[in-house]
């Protein structure tokens, strides 16, 4: 296993240490080799789910209608497990780790755990892949009831989630450990409370999970006889949305991070930042309600409450984000240096750098495509025009390709002179990467959601519908949606395997980084007097006209956006 | 910087800045005006889902359908075979999802109110009324009663939309929405 | 809450702030973060599914 080989080594399990050349942290062998494992088979299931991706995209294309419908059905099921589950989950981890031990200062706790954790995960990731490729569980990632998969399908995803559950632990005893050994002086720093802000997220998820899973397990198996499809739902959901809200919580905490090891920038207020991930711990996890909108047996008061996350304080706690996150660039840009005009903050900040552009990226697509429409989705009564459709997924790439994929990907270009210390490969390649990739996910987020916006479905093989008794033709311009789509599904395809190909090759083949290709360019650049930093703060009450411009422009998009929804409801039959 | 503790030990008592007491205010109120808006369409809007669902079986909500199709059935759907039903407008009609149909085909009153009850026999399916773009989610074993006014005539299809096995993509049903006789 | 005490370990004298203990304390927020969820959403919803009646005959 990957056990560093030039710290001073006590054997396997042991905790020693290195001192980092660029950052100055003490870093813990068994958390670097684990965040390293993690991440690698991350990557291989993000390219096995990518690839499956690009084939339903393609088959999703009428003028090329790839694959045979159980082909279809099954590659669906399987892009959905591998990359909004497998790839998102294996990298939280590693991101759990490096936030805890590796920023903390300090030893993980129980390594051993920690790596019966990573084996009970990569034991169920495998299993579930091989139930669905078998054909026998074709029944897509929610696996709705009364539908069936094979038991391993279950029993796969139940290793797996208990493999995270073990990791969960090992990372709040870690941060015991951090106090009790006072690795850190006061407050944990704000992308470690990100990261408490998913692993708290992230129990509430794994038990939805379990308390849903082990039932459906043993129903599968024959040992109970009935599982009511509604109770199913909401439990499931409790676990398929509350999953995704451990993404936003990890990638906000990494928007951050990108933030202050690039930048140099610090938080504009620590106590509104930490409170807007106060309102995530307590509210995030009700929007699992966006999925029963249109189900029956749930009152309207029930769907108004969860689906508005309590009066949308969790929604407040993004947008808090989203101002905070540039305000935060643009004041320690202005004390960089670049204080002309409005936006030469923004200019001259490092484009060319991918961890930086991923992340500016990230934050716009998730801000923009994904959080809007995520709330219009999420209003009771306009997701009566919605549901189901392919404006959901058109949604969700928008957040989980767009906004979490992308932020991950930005912190790799990090972590791979940091953590596995190799030089980058193939550094051009690695500069348009996010920026192929950012256009792909755009195009098939913006082209799905168009189709859905004219009924199209989700999920659907042939929307030509050639084989059905009854025949009904969506316009003309859904098939062209499809289409761009498709193409917009090859970008996408072309950036995801620049990122695997530079990643790989520099992970497995690249140079070790040496003093002086650390000198030569340092993956943090000082930026301007290490003093000014860490005096700017919340006191200092800057000036952020450039800040003040994006979220207005923001705003007005999500409110023109928000009523021209309620518009569109307005004009269909009346219901109640 | 966010990747460190704060410097200041005390980071609660740091004043917040003009900007994001601003930001912070308008965020929550469009926060209460969405929250609003929500509830005000209960009061003032025309769509909005019914809160009525009952618990049935798949037997008894087939035999009622049966005994809707009975009583109104004024012809069959071109050559498909499958029924077509007129009835009479206010009363409560029927639509089962099952694989991999929709059945009966309605006909229904324009500007008429009815009582529109959906269930599955099998597995969960979508009731996704086109070009409407309408979309109910459809459940074994509850019977979801919605009252409807459709007020455009024209020929509407019920595609599916919940996955519901390797059928799913020929599912689709019919409902005709005619002038009053 | 035996988690809290931040304000020792060379702090300034005066006393944390109630929030800040709060926000210093994972154990609590992951408390809060699981227990405010099921109650509201999965509790409330299971509880209605529970009130479904049977259809009339």
């Amino acid at each position: 296993m990957a056990v560093d080989a030039q710290a001073p080594s006590r054997g396997f399990l042991g905790a020693s240490f290195r001192t980092c050349p660029e950052t100055g942290l003490k870093v813990c062998s068994q958390a670097e080799a684990l965040i390293k494992v993690n991440a690698v088979v991350a990557v291989v299931f993000l390219a096995v789910g990518g690839f499956f991706g690009l084939l339903v995209a393609l088959t999703r294309w009428p003028a090329v209608h790839l694959l045979p419908a159980d082909w279809f059905y099954l590659l669906l099921t399987a892009h959905g497990a591998d990359v909004l589950l497998f790839w998102i989950v294996f990298f939280e981890v590693a991101v759990l780790y490096f936030a805890s031990a590796i920023i903390l200062n300090c030893r993980l706790a129980a390594p051993k755990f920690a790596w019966l954790a990573f084996v009970l995960m990569v034991v169920g990731a495998v299993l579930a892949n091989v139930a669905v490729l078998q054909g026998e569980s074709s029944v897509m990632f929610t696996s709705y009831v009364p539908m069936q998969a094979a038991p391993h399908f279950y029993l796969g995803l139940i290793v797996f989630a208990v493999g995270t559950l073990i990791a969960v632990c090992c990372f709040f005893g870690t941060l015991v450990i951090a106090r009790e050994e006072r690795s850190y002086e006061g407050s944990v720093p704000l992308v470690t409370f990100g990261a408490i802000t998913a692993a708290i997220i992230a129990v509430f998820t794994l038990a939805s999970g379990a308390i849903i899973l082990i039932p459906t397990f043993l129903w599968s198996i024959g040992y109970i006889s009935h599982i009511d499809p509604l109770m199913y739902k909401i439990i499931w959901w409790g676990m398929g949305h509350a999953s995704q809200q451990i993404n936003v919580s990890a990638q906000v905490a990494i928007w951050y991070a990108v933030a202050a090891m690039l930048l140099g920038a610090k938080p504009l207020s620590e106590k509104v930042s930490r409170m807007a991930f106060l309102m995530y711990i307590l509210f995030l996890q009700l929007a699992s309600a966006h999925h029963l909108l249109v189900e029956p047996g749930v009152s309207s008061e029930w769907k108004i409450f969860n689906t508005s996350y309590a009066l949308y304080l969790a929604v407040l706690g993004s947008m808090i984000h989203g101002m905070s996150i540039p305000g935060a660039m643009e004041a320690a840009q202005r004390r960089n240096g670049f204080n002309n005009g409005i936006f030469e903050w923004l200019r001259k900040a490092p484009w060319g750098n991918p961890a930086f552009s991923g992340t500016m990226l990230s934050i716009v697509i998730f801000g923009f495509l994904g959080g809007i429409t995520g709330v219009i989705m999420g209003t009771e009564q306009l997701n009566l025009i919605m549901h189901n459709t392919l404006y959901v997924p058109g949604h969700f790439h928008a957040t989980v390709v767009g906004g979490t994929t992308l932020a991950f990907m930005a912190i790799t270009y990090l972590l791979v002179p940091l953590i596995f210390r190799k030089e980058i490969m193939f550094k051009k390649i690695a500069q348009w990467q996010p920026y192929v990739f950012g256009a792909g996910i755009s195009g098939i987020s913006l082209f799905m959601m168009g189709a859905g916006t004219l009924g199209v479905a989700r999920r659907h093989w042939d929307i030509g519908f050639s084989d059905a008794a009854m025949s009904f033709d969506y316009p003309a311009t859904a098939f062209l949606m499809m289409g761009l789509n498709g193409i917009s599904a090859i970008c996408a395809a072309v950036g995801g395997l620049m990122f695997v190909l530079v990643v790989v090759c520099s992970v497995f083949f690249g140079k070790a980084r040496t003093p002086e290709s650390i000198a030569a360019s340092p993956t943090l650049p000082s930026t301007g007097s290490a003093e000014t930093v860490t005096t700017y703060g919340s006191e200092a009450h800057p000036k952020l006209p450039g800040t003040v411009v994006l979220v207005a422009v923001f705003f007005v998009a999500f409110v023109l956006y928000y009523y021209v929804n309620w518009k569109y409801l307005s004009e269909v039959w009346p219901l109640s | 910087m966010a990747i460190s503790p704060p410097e200041n030990k005390l980071w609660w008592k740091e004043p917040m800045s003009g900007i994001e007491i601003t930001w912070v205010g308008i965020a929550f109120l469009w926060g209460l005006v969405m929250f609003g808006t929500m509830v005000g369409w209960h009061f003032v809007g025309k769509q909005n889902l019914s809160n009525e669902t009952y618990r049935t079986t798949p037997d008894a909500f087939a035999d009622k359908v049966e005994a809707m199709v009975e009583r109104f059935q004024v012809r069959e759907e071109g050559d498909t075979g499958v029924p077509v039903v007129h009835p009479t407008p206010g009363s409560d009609v029927y639509m089962l999802g099952r694989l991999w149909e929709w059945w009966p085909v309605l006909e229904l009153e324009k500007d008429q109110t009815y009582r529109l009850h959906l269930s599955s026999t099998d597995w969960q399916h979508g009731f996704s009324l086109q070009p409407q773009n309408i979309n109910i989610q459809v459940h074994p074993g509850y019977d979801f009663v919605l009252t409807i006014t459709p007020d455009k005539a024209g020929e509407y299809a019920v595609v599916c939309n919940e996955f519901c096995g390797i059928g799913h993509h020929t599912m689709v049903g019919k409902i005709h929405v005619v002038d009053k006789k | 809450m035996s988690e809290q005490g931040t304000g020792s370990g060379g702090a300034p004298e005066e006393r944390v702030p109630a929030m800040q203990r709060l926000l210093d304390n994972p154990f609590l927020l992951l408390f809060l973060g699981v227990a405010t969820p099921a109650v509201l959403y999965l509790l409330w919803g299971v509880m209605e599914l529970s009130q479904i009646p049977l259809a009339p005959q």
